[in-house]
């Protein structure tokens, strides 16, 4: 049971619950300093885990409403530096575990060793950055993580191979990022045509990492249908667009009830 | 093993791999573990080479300017990418990708365009074997470029507007890469320069070393040498200087120069001169030299050239750059246009505003008068009338 003190927020909230939901949002957005006090809210209104997005010109991966909040982030003035000065005071506000998601380029300006310092310094668990491919960051990045007791999180899709799938597995510590579809963030919601079986497909193959279903995931049916083939599930866009439309303390909440209860 | 080609781990020195999300992955590891064979094979070598023949007009001349090289007293050598069909070498790569794309299996072909030399060289080979054609344009890019938009269209291709962050070039990239995410099955991407994931740069530049293969012969039989002193070209992403260099790469007797736009001046914070302005960063799924704010966030270019407009360069030339195996000029948009003109009153060739950043470099450099200097006109310049028109001093 000692070991339970040094345990990463990540691992923990696994041995705890099967249906956890992490809700992503945009670091600077709506405005730049109220990254704590969303943070402060998700965890009040019964969020489990939370991953916070460093904003880059140029997101590949994400769809427009990340896009524009990305852009009116950067626009607010946000940047690693400031991200890291306002989450020196996340630990005396939130619980849960939090994770940060950012393109690579950023991260490397900033320089990697320096980044996992800061993140390990703040709080911060785990870290998603989806243009870092897994052997450069075996080869470069792996001991800075390690080091630091900070999970790397990995994405696989409908198309990634069985046999990468294992070998993803087999270098991933935290949870394995499940994409729903073939797509980027907030492009494809409901469930799509094959969905359920490609879920089932990877639920058989008895990973030994937890699994996390996002991309698509917006309502109360989508979430569960992802906790029935998976530890849980990733909320982005659709919670981006509630900013978007109120960001207040009790739409916030709202949101969030609408989903769990 | 050559120091200056890529390696198999898809890097040049410290620059290249590929930084793609994970549902990329799949497709770019398709393309990794075919692209040797496929464009290694007679068949598609075969093909490949009849349709640069009868349909792109290959090979292009090497001309001879006398005029030109009297003024520069040097000798200097035009490599006539201008008389490609649809106007610049760019064709070059769209028909070798389009090739290998039929034999992967693919049905749809996307692409990215900035000026729209490479959306109409793409849409131009979709209409040739009959493929569906996006093009992913900026909006900006949409109103300054019409005709070129409307000859995409002509041509049977759906022009996509790019409306995110800076409407341009890059984002244009973005959205084809988003597309391709989001279509991974049936589409093949078709990357307009020596850019993005490995092996889309080395792919590009086997395609585009045609023009240095015929530099090869054609010098050989006017001069009696297979290799100039000096070859010049230009660098948006790099894929024509990638061409004109990549059989002189490692034959450290040729002097290779490439040139950048400097817009307005490399001080005047309206630039695209990359390697002057930019540090090494990750963009569009490769590691490279990059314009980029010191918080890593990347820094919208400028130039009168559409098709040097562009944040990065390819890894290929940022390790030629870092390596110190090639000489990197910036040239400014008002160089750029007197170079412009001057070829078009000594030698009766408008070249395309890109190819006049490479002519600019005569002027900012000394030959020898018995040097051979080969320059690589990347293409023709009825696409920048308007450009001349305004500018207006000829
Ligand atoms: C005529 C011409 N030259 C050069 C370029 C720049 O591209 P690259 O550096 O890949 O040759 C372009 C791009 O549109 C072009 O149209």
């Amino acid at each position: 049971m000692e070991k339970l003190t040094v345990m990463n927020r990540i691992d923990h909230v696994f041995i705890e619950r099967n249906d956890t939901l992490n809700v992503y949002f945009t670091a600077g957005y709506p405005v730049l300093d109220d990254t704590i006090s969303v943070a402060r809210s998700l965890e009040e209104a019964g969020a489990d885990m939370l991953e916070i997005g460093i904003p880059f010109s140029d997101p590949v991966a994400d769809g427009p409403t990340i896009q524009e909040s990305s852009q009116q982030a950067l626009e607010n003035g946000m940047t690693i530096e400031v991200l890291f000065g306002q989450l020196k005071s996340l630990r005396e506000h939130v619980t849960i575990p939090v994770l940060l998601m950012g393109y690579v380029n950023p991260i490397i300006q900033y320089g990697i060793e320096r980044f996992c310092d800061k993140c390990a310094e703040v709080g911060i668990d785990g870290v998603i950055v989806p243009d870092l491919p897994m052997q450069e960051y075996l080869d470069h990045y792996e001991a800075n993580f390690k080091e630091k007791g900070i999970h790397n999180i990995f994405l696989i899709s409908p198309n990634t191979t069985e046999t990468r799938i294992r070998e993803i597995d087999e270098n991933s510590s935290g949870f394995i990022y499940v994409v729903s579809s073939s797509s980027i963030t907030g492009a494809k919601t409901g469930v799509q045509e094959g969905q359920l079986a490609y879920y089932q497909r990877i639920q058989e193959m008895k990973l030994k990492n937890r699994r996390l279903i996002g991309f698509g995931i917006s309502d109360k049916e989508t979430y569960q249908t992802a906790c029935k083939y998976a530890d849980g599930a990733i909320i982005g866009s659709a919670f981006i667009k509630q900013l978007k439309n109120d960001a207040s303390d009790s739409a916030i909440k709202e949101f969030v009830k609408g989903i769990k209860k | 093993m050559s120091r200056f080609n890529v390696d198999e781990k898809g890097y040049y020195g410290q620059f290249g791999g590929a930084y793609i999300p994970e549902m990329l992955y799949p497709n770019v590891e398709e393309l990794r573990q075919n692209y040797l064979q496929i464009i290694e094979s007679d068949d598609f070598k075969g093909e490949f080479d009849q349709l640069l023949k009868t349909y792109v007009g290959r090979p292009t001349p090497l001309y001879f300017a006398s005029r030109l090289s009297e003024k520069h007293n040097t000798k200097i050598y035009l490599k006539r990418e201008d008389l490609c069909h649809t106007g610049a070498h760019k064709v070059n790569n769209t028909i070798g990708q389009i090739l290998l794309a039929k034999r992967l299996g693919k049905s749809r072909i996307i692409a990215e365009t900035g000026a729209g030399q490479h959306g109409v060289a793409t849409a131009t080979v979709c209409a040739l074997m009959g493929m569906e054609c996006v093009v992913y344009m900026g909006e900006i890019d949409m109103a300054r470029q019409k005709p070129n938009v409307e000859r995409m269209k002509i041509l049977g291709a759906e022009v996509r507007p790019a409306s995110s962050g800076s409407k341009t070039l890059k984002d244009a990239t973005n959205e084809a890469m988003r597309h391709w995410i989001n279509n991974p099955d049936d589409t093949h991407y078709i990357i307009g320069s020596v850019v993005g994931p490995h092996p889309y740069p080395d792919m590009v530049a086997r395609f585009q070393s045609v023009i240095s293969a015929e530099i090869q012969s054609q010098l050989q039989e006017v001069e009696g040498r297979n290799a100039p002193d000096h070859v010049i070209a230009c660098v948006g992403g790099g894929s024509n200087a990638a061409g004109a260099f990549y059989h002189f790469l490692d034959d450290e007797s040729v002097n290779l120069i490439a040139s950048e736009a400097a817009g307005e001046g490399v001080a005047s914070g309206r630039s695209a001169a990359t390697t002057t302005l930019g540090k090494p960063g990750v963009l569009h799924g490769s590691k490279t030299i990059l314009m980029q704010t010191d918080d890593g966030q990347v820094v919208e270019p400028y130039s009168i050239s559409a098709g040097l407009d562009y944040p990065g360069i390819g890894p290929m030339h940022a390790h030629l750059f870092d390596a110190g195996r090639a000489e990197f000029y910036s040239i400014t948009d008002e160089e750029a246009m007197i170079a412009g003109i001057e070829l078009s009153k000594l030698e009766g060739i408008i070249p395309a505003i890109e190819s006049a950043h490479a002519l600019a470099v005569l002027e900012n450099r000394r030959f020898e008068r018995d040097e051979v200097v080969v320059l690589n006109l990347s293409g023709r310049g009825d696409k920048d009338l308007e450009t001349y028109i305004k500018w207006g001093k000829y």
